[in-house]
């Protein structure tokens, strides 16, 4: 196989794995973290990448200032549904969910300094349960 | 007894039930009307508020304190640099030698000097009574800690671990009692208090100043209880009663 197949055929690859939904999301594009679950977030994931640390700024002025909870952005529901299966965290290695990302856009995240970063204790038993409600 | 009183009996009998069912589920409604939903804005409507009956306060109890460190995910040590959102202080009048134990936590009070000096507006009030800091915007100046005339206030001198993800809480900002914010916009009641009742003393009512029918509203109608330092007009939401 020439270098141009094997490149083509690892490409192909990533996109069958990415394509099925799987739980370690590797392309070559982007870094490759161990997200706990699978299945759609609160919005297109395009729109997330871009525009997340917005929604979290607008909806928390709500929840500190206004009283309102189980709002739709919410970090600790950010951090539930993406900390690892292995540990329950969203940071502590390349393989965590906003560590890895926000390693790869060499971009400081600063939210953990005081939020935590890891998932509710009921959060990780439902993700390690296939096929649970959200 | 005739056969016809017997029916008769039982026609009153179930109606009686049917009424009493009718009137249950209608008493249940009122009540949720009043009770904020999780996702509502809080409301000035409702005014949240503590009593604290000195005389059911055992001294050396730790119990609110204790439970407040754990809900909140506080280290619980009392060094000067420490955090401490409850402090148990022991009062004992000289000349007649009566003793009294009381928990001192954030007064939550209607005019918070807090506010007032705070220079980036991090230092707030509910609409609900509720006196927090909102934390994204804190620089850590500190002035609120010393406007504060109860000592209620503690600055984050470390970097923390291990915090729940309700109370989100790190290094270089004030922080007091939240009134466990958290649990009360979903209906709960403040951690100190359950475990106030669990200890078997009840010192500590927590409810809605504002609501007549309330249990802290009756209580503090039918008993007399202070504020503390009420010369300074601050209208504490906290309250003592045999002070």
């Amino acid at each position: 196989m020439t270098a141009a197949g094997l490149l083509r055929a690892v490409l192909a690859a990533a996109l069958l794995l990415a394509g099925s939904g799987a739980v370690l999301v590797a392309s070559a594009s982007g870094p490759a973290v161990d997200a706990a679950r699978s299945g759609p977030c609160v919005e297109d994931p395009k729109v997330m990448r871009r525009s997340h640390m917005d929604f979290l700024k607008h909806d928390r002025d709500d929840t500190v200032r206004r009283g309102i909870r189980g709002i739709k952005h919410s970090l600790s529901a950010c951090v539930d549904c993406h900390a690892s299966k292995v540990d329950g965290r969203v940071l502590g290695s390349e393989k965590h969910f906003c560590q890895g990302c926000h390693t790869f856009a060499a971009v400081k995240v600063d939210c953990f300094d005081c939020h935590a970063s890891t998932a509710r204790p009921a959060a990780t038993a439902a993700a390690a349960a296939p096929g649970s409600p959200r | 007894m005739n056969p016809v009183d017997k029916r008769r009996r039982e026609f009153f009998g179930q109606a009686a039930a049917i009424a009493g069912a009718m009137i249950a589920p209608g008493l249940m409604l009122y009540e949720y009307a009043e009770a904020k939903a999780p996702g509502e804005p809080v409301s000035g409507k409702v005014r949240w508020g503590m009593l604290i009956d000195t005389t059911k306060c055992a001294p050396g109890c730790r119990e609110c304190v204790d439970a407040c460190n754990r809900e909140n995910g506080l280290p619980g040590t009392t060094r000067a640099t420490d955090s401490q959102w409850i402090r148990k202080v022991d009062l004992k009048d000289l000349k007649t030698g009566k003793a009294v134990s009381l928990p001192v936590l954030c007064q939550h009070c209607a005019e918070p000097p807090c506010v007032d000096v705070c220079p980036t507006g991090a230092s707030f009030k509910r609409e609900d009574g509720i006196v927090l800091v909102d934390r994204h915007t804190c620089i850590g100046c500190r002035y609120c800690m010393m406007a504060c005339p109860y000592k209620a206030r503690s600055f984050v001198h470390e970097t923390t671990t291990g915090q729940s993800p309700d109370v989100p809480r790190g290094k270089g900002c004030v922080e007091s009692c939240t009134l466990c914010v958290h649990k009360v916009d979903k209906g709960g009641t403040p951690s100190c208090v359950e475990a106030c009742a669990a200890a078997g003393h009840q010192a500590i009512v927590f409810g809605d100043l504002n609501d007549p029918s309330s249990e802290i509203s009756k209580r503090i109608r039918a008993a007399t209880t202070t504020q503390l330092r009420a010369d300074l007009r601050t209208d504490n939401g906290v309250r003592y009663q045999g002070l």
